[in-house]
């Protein structure tokens, strides 16, 4: 009986471990995207959209209209890889210019700054992978 | 304090010689106060920028040397609006000038983000003006300048968006603002420049030149142009 208990401590103090390993090679993952993508939004997309995600005036969107980032989420990799044209509505501010296109960046590289974005400037979405990337970008109607 | 001292003295004549030590030495500490005075007053003006000569000229039948400093010469381009902007559009105004293009993607919006701070500081105020040259002669006409203006915010003439000739516009550019610009097939969007803020006077005079990507540097160019405007007032 004594034994058993003791295997039963055991085995849930094991799951608890591996549960906790998990959780925290996620955390891991998404610190790597979210670092990394810092990196890439200050080299490609800071110039227009601010540091603080301000966007400028309404020649650049900014990126602080989360519920516009949550809607078109699965758009996002889409109009980094190819750029976007015609009129955009963000934060109830129509804007109507060109984006240019991001194409020589690698689909790990769209993933990190998708993450970045969309947990930055108010925004809270999580980690948004590769294979995430990989999926919207099949789907890419643009 | 010591003056009232050496006063409170003079009577008696034992010290005379102690007074007029003392009046020396009063005049002299007031010398000190007055140099200090003019020197942080000099501290507090811009220099003067460029190139510059001295001429003898006869003022009065007598000979003096006076400096001939760099200046913007006249021009004329197509603003926003259509219309010519010319060195006139500026007088009695300081203005800052840059170079830019409407489809920059690297340091422009930085930078017009920055000068917009400059437009809010000084919106309305007649004596200074903002001068933004194109450098992209072929895709930047009027009308996207006008559209990238009103996307910006900036309405009425205190803000000019020129263009003109490649040629005028570079010449005076490296010239004139000394700030390089040129056409680059090789870069990202087809030009390279540089992102100068150049402050220039009332009597065309380059006053400063401030790195319009950097916060810290605008905010100098501000603190900067209300001496500028100063200077004037004093006169």
């Amino acid at each position: 009986m004594r034994n058993k208990l003791i295997f039963l401590l055991f085995i849930s103090v094991s799951v608890i471990c591996i549960l906790e390993a998990c959780q925290s090679e996620q955390e891991l993952n998404y610190a790597r995207y979210y670092m990394n993508g810092k990196e890439i939004y200050e080299g490609h997309c800071q110039n227009c959209h601010g540091d603080s995600g301000q966007g400028l005036a309404q020649l650049y969107p900014p990126l602080t209209d989360t519920s516009y980032l949550k809607t078109n989420k699965s758009e996002l990799a889409c109009i980094i890889k190819n750029g976007l044209k015609g009129p955009i509505s963000v934060n109830g501010i129509e804007f109507n210019g060109e984006m240019p296109s991001e194409s020589h960046l690698a689909n790990i590289d769209i993933a990190a700054v998708i993450t970045y974005i969309t947990n930055s400037f108010g925004n809270k979405q999580g980690l948004y992978d590769v294979a995430n990337a990989e999926a919207d970008l099949k789907a890419c109607q643009h | 304090m010591l003056f009232r001292d050496s006063q409170a003295s003079a009577p008696t004549f034992e010290t005379d010689d102690l007074t007029i030590k003392m009046r020396i030495n009063c005049l002299f500490i007031s010398c000190l106060l007055t140099l200090a005075a003019c020197s942080s007053d000099t501290e507090k003006r811009l220099p003067i920028l460029g190139e510059r000569e001295p001429v003898e000229k006869t003022v009065d039948g007598k000979t003096v040397v006076d400096t001939i400093y760099q200046t913007i010469p006249a021009f004329s381009f197509i603003n926003q609006d259509s219309s010519v902007v010319t060195e006139k559009n500026f007088e009695g105004r300081i203005f800052v000038a840059d170079f830019f293009f409407t489809s920059c993607t690297s340091i422009c919006p930085i930078m017009h983000r920055n000068m917009l701070k400059v437009y809010e500081k000084f919106k309305d105020n007649k004596e200074v003006g903002i001068l933004s040259h194109t450098i992209d002669f072929k895709y930047d006409t009027p009308s996207k300048l006008k559209s990238y203006a009103e996307k910006l915010g900036i309405t009425g003439d205190q803000w000019q968006f020129v263009k003109g000739t490649k040629d005028s516009v570079y010449t005076l550019a490296e010239k004139n603002y000394l700030v390089a610009v040129a056409e680059d097939k090789a870069a990202p969007d087809g030009f390279v420049h540089q992102g100068w803020f150049i402050l220039v006077d009332k009597d065309k005079r380059l006053r400063g030149a401030y790195d319009g990507t950097k916060k810290e540097a605008v905010d100098q160019l501000i603190t900067d142009m209300e001496i500028l405007l100063e200077e004037y007032d004093e006169k």
